[in-house]
């Protein structure tokens, strides 16, 4: 089949593609909107079978119907907790691909490319390799760190900018030898040097910042994705890489702005130095029980409930909804409150609550719900921390220092449901648990929502 | 164990009691052993018999328990007799007005007994627990809407009803603090339309917060003091004032005054020209009775009409008129107070100079007046940040002006730096190269004007949407499989598998993702 016919096809996928982006603008389009990726994602890959150089069917066939089955298993048996690690896992797999057809470009170069456009070529296999290789490494590490086999504290080596640093130096020297032919050995080193940078670039970021590197490697993964494209000369490829490159910066960009962190230093990793002690924290943590959160609730007219990264851990996002229905019958304005880096996923809390059947209309942003916070009868922080730490407004020397948080010590009522005593992912103190209106409510989230059920009348 | 009593008040009128059964119980688990004097609580509605129940020792007589006591709990300053009674090693908590009382303070200083002044805990966030002066203000706002209801003849809630029209009942509250909004608060409930005036102009939210009318005076003063209490003003910001009273005389039914300055007589506010000038049948309630009053009129603990029927209440016992109320809490801030004096709970009391709370409280210990305290380390309340001059709408359209100037610079900035790059390459590239770098640079620009409109709750989909579309790399993969090498065929076909995983994956995800959505 001629090639107008494919280019023509191409097209409609990349406009499939555009929409399918653009209807993720609200709940109800968002569904119709996965059909057009779908639609589109078959025609490129149907109209590519037809393309001439295309062969070994049988081959493709099998590779097809093995990736689909096993697609197919892992999006099932997913659960909606394990979210940030099946993406971050997800991510690692194109930039795998783009890796693998970089060296094999090397390794079979197009026929007939002199000069300049030889050169350039060869700069795009650097470039798609180099990439690729960061997206892979660095993707299986905020796999691991998600899923909790890597540690989550960053892991700080001395010098590590100049290791950085080094490294890309090293790949640049390494380039300039492949682009004057000195051996595909050169790109194969390049290729476990650039492992060894995603590698080490992520592990030195630490859990809390985890929602941005997750977005980040997205980012690269399309950026991979259009070098490839660049390399074999496919504009489809272009297209769509530089759509989902653009999306994933966009969205680290948005964390970054909400968390008031510059996107520089969390991609390097640690947080900036703090340039003084910390405020001191006056006032004790008063706990209570089932029965004293059950009452207040009873007798508030409105409440919010704050949940976090702890909801998740402990799978109590049914509990909750289950909270909130039975609220809300008796006739309580309930409403959600979701930071922007609640969880380690960008609207990581939205999708757990829709799981648990929460109606979105009642989930609330940050800003538009922080006004409402001071009428508020009872707060319900459930598993966050740094989202709600009044630290980030009060104390210039916290870390946190600047960041937008929710202002929930200024509902009349606040109640912390925790686990223990310990510090949120940032390790920063929290001064909301000893403010007067505060009580903690310790506990396993879902076990004290479930005893908090009971009790209620 | 050691003994904390309670003797019965001698003032007369004085009803309340500063142990119930409730806090004895309480107090008994700090590890104290509880003492009550015979009657102590009965103007309080708590019989012997209740503390009996609740396991405290009933005395006879205040002698005996003055006696048997190690701490004991008072509401009222003690008169010269009780104050007599005070030994060494003995803790009095009371009520104690210290810059009033200084003889009391000397016979405790003689006898090396310690007065913990419940009335100078410090307003601080912590200490509001032990606050007992916010507890009786607030009961005395309550009451003063009582009284002033009982006293005023008509509904507060305006009706229309069969047999005529009731125009509803105006209250102005002059004075916001804790007794002001209390005042607001009850005077609000019943249905009074209600003004409130403040010289601290920062509470007028909290004014506003109760559902009254926040009476601005436009005058360029702060009437803010320290602790989070008002400062003498200025007479022409004080003329200012008596104007607005004046002109709210003639319309208000109730006026309710708790306007106090700390250390001072409470300041004149309602003038007799302004009590002249109100409805007959309008009511005063004076709650700063006790220092000379708001009101030129006022007549300390009286009810009092004057000719034009106007009642003036000045009443300076409104909490004792809840005894069994203002009891309570007040019982409950001693008990506070004597869990932080106890830090063991073991009946032990820590006399701590260094806390910030039992310092401020302490007047008088170890044979030494220990008043005026140092100031608290800690503001009572933040102190608000400077403001900046509200910029006049010249200004802001300048800045604005500013602002779109320096952005377009930058985009232009931007624009010329991007074009020169293009040309570099493009004048190195060749057309097949730059026709492709034409394609990417529209789709980034497409892909940042699309993202910008998700929503922020799609963030998660709209990640793994991504992600199954960046799958495309299959193409790639796709248009190598036909290769005539091995090792490229290998390569290439395990892209092609683990793309496969990726989009099939992504979409999946994403789908189940979005059906969990939905509306209520």
């Amino acid at each position: 089949m001629e090639n107008g016919f494919i280019t023509a096809i191409y097209v409609t996928a990349a406009v499939l593609f555009i929409l399918s982006l653009g209807g993720m603008s609200n709940q109800e389009s968002a569904k119709r909107s996965v059909w057009y990726g779908i639609v589109g994602m078959g025609l490129a890959v149907f109209a590519t079978l037809f393309s001439a150089s295309v062969g070994n069917y049988w081959i493709i066939i099998l590779m097809i119907l093995i990736g689909a089955g096993a697609g197919t298993y892992v999006a099932r048996r997913v659960g909606m907790t394990e979210m940030p690690q099946l993406v971050a896992a997800l991510h690692s797999f194109v930039g795998l691909a783009a890796v693998f057809i970089g060296l094999n470009s090397a390794i079979n170069p197009p026929e007939g490319l002199v000069g300049a456009e030889l050169t350039i070529h060869e700069w795009e296999i650097i470039l798609g390799v180099f990439i690729g290789a960061i997206t892979f490494t660095g993707s299986i590490v905020a796999y691991g760190k998600l899923a909790g086999s890597i540690d989550g504290k960053p892991l700080l080596l001395p010098a590590r900018h100049m290791l950085n640093l080094a490294g890309i130096i090293l790949c640049l020297i390494l380039g300039f030898m492949y682009a004057s032919h000195m051996g595909i050995w050169t790109l194969i080193i390049l290729t476990l040097i650039a492992f060894a940078i995603g590698a080490h670039l992520v592990m030195a970021i630490g859990g809390a910042d985890m929602p941005v590197v997750v977005s980040m490697l997205n980012s690269y993964s399309g950026w991979a994705a259009a070098a490839t494209g660049f390399l074999l000369g496919n504009d489809l490829l272009i297209v769509t890489g530089a759509l989902v490159g653009s999306s994933g910066a966009i969205l680290s960009y948005i964390m970054c702005r909400a968390m008031n962190r510059n996107f520089v230093s969390v991609i390097l990793g640690g947080w900036g130095g703090t340039s003084g002690p910390a405020m001191e924290i006056d006032g004790e943590m008063i706990a209570t029980e089932a029965d004293g959160v059950a009452a207040a609730l009873d007798a508030a007219e409105s409440v919010v409930i704050v949940p976090g990264y702890g909801m998740a851990v402990a799978q109590a996002q049914s509990s909750i909804s289950e909270l909130t229905r039975r609220l809300r019958a008796a006739g309580k304005n309930v409403r959600f409150a979701i930071h922007p880096v609640a969880g380690r996923l960008p609207g990581h809390m939205n999708v757990l609550l829709a799981e648990a059947k929460v109606p979105y209309d009642i989930v609330l942003e940050m800003d538009e719900i922080n006004g409402d916070l001071p009428e508020t009868d009872v707060v319900m922080v459930v598993g966050s921390n740094d989202i709600v730490n009044p630290a980030a407004q009060d104390d210039p020397n916290s870390p946190i220092a600047g960041m937008p948080v929710l202002e929930v010590w200024k509902a009349k009522q606040v109640f912390v449901s925790k686990r223990g005593q310990g510090t949120g992912y940032s390790g920063v103190e929290n001064p909301l648990f000893f403010k007067e209106n505060t009580r903690m409510f310790y506990g396993d989230a879902k076990a004290s929502v479930d005893t908090l059920l009971q009790k209620l009348s | 164990m050691p003994k904390i009593g309670t003797p019965k008040e001698t003032a007369s009128g004085e009803n309340r009691v500063a142990m119930t059964p409730q806090s004895a119980r309480e107090l008994q688990e700090l590890g104290f052993d509880c003492l009550v004097q015979s009657g102590a609580g009965k103007a309080a509605r708590f019989s012997d018999k209740n503390y009996r129940d609740a396991g405290v020792t009933v005395v006879k007589s205040a002698a005996e328990l003055w006696k048997q006591a190690d701490i004991v709990a008072k509401v009222r300053p003690p008169t010269a007799a009780e104050s007599k009674k005070l030994r060494a090693g003995q803790t009095l908590i009371s009520f104690i007005y210290p810059n009033e009382n200084k003889k009391l303070l000397e016979s405790a200083k003689t006898a090396n007994s310690t007065i913990v002044a419940m009335d100078m805990v410090p307003r601080i966030s912590r200490a509001q627990k032990m606050d007992a002066l916010s507890s009786m203000a607030n009961i005395g706002g309550y009451r003063a809407v009582i009284e002033a209801g009982n006293a005023f003849g008509r509904f507060f809630t305006g009706q229309i009803t069969a047999a005529g029209k009731v125009p509803p009942a105006k209250v102005l509250v002059i004075g916001a603090g804790v007794a002001g909004l209390a005042a607001i608060g009850a005077a609000q409930s019943m249905g009074a339309i209600v003004r409130a005036f403040d010289v601290r102009p920062e509470v007028a939210e909290q004014i506003e917060s109760m559902g009254a009318e926040f009476l601005f005076l436009d005058f360029e003063e702060s009437g803010s003091g320290d602790g989070g209490y008002a400062a003498p003003s200025s007479p022409e910001f004080r003329e200012k004032q008596l104007e607005l009273f004046r002109q709210q005389a003639p319309d208000v039914d109730i006026v309710i005054t708790t306007a106090l300055i700390p250390g001072r007589d409470a300041p004149k506010l309602w003038l007799e020209d302004m009590v002249k000038a109100m409805k007959p049948g309008s009511v005063i309630v004076d709650l700063a009775a006790e220092r000379g009053g708001n009101c030129d009129l006022t007549v300390k603990d009286e009810k009092i009409e004057t000719p034009n029927g106007v009642t003036i209440i000045g009443y300076t016992d409104l909490a004792s008129r809840m005894a069994a109320q203002s009891s309570t809490l007040y019982a409950t801030n001693i008990r506070h107070m004597m869990t932080d004096l106890t830090p063991e709970k073991d009946g032990k009391v820590v006399h701590d100079m260094d806390d910030d709370v039992i310092r401020g409280a302490t007047v008088t210990h170890k044979k030494k007046i220990t008043f005026p305290p140092p100031p608290p380390k800690i503001q009572a309340i933040a102190a608000p940040p400077p403001k900046a001059p509200e910029p006049t709408p010249q200004e802001l359209a300048a800045k604005e002006a500013e602002t779109m100037r320096k952005a377009g610079i930058r985009e232009i900035g931007l624009l010329a730096a991007g074009g020169l790059l293009m040309m570099f390459i493009g004048s190195y590239a060749p057309a097949s190269f730059m026709q492709h770098m034409i394609v990417f640079a529209l789709s980034c620009f497409v892909g940042f004007q699309v993202i910008w409109n998700v929503s922020h709750a799609l963030h998660t989909p709209l990640m793994a949407v991504t992600n199954a579309i960046s799958g495309i790399i299959i193409v790639g993969a796709l248009l190598q499989v036909g290769s005539s090498s091995g090792i490229v065929v290998v390569l290439a076909a395990i892209s092609v598998l683990i793309a496969t995983i990726n989009i099939v994956g992504g979409f999946m995800v994403t789908r189940r993702m979005l059906a969990m959505f939905q509306k209520s």
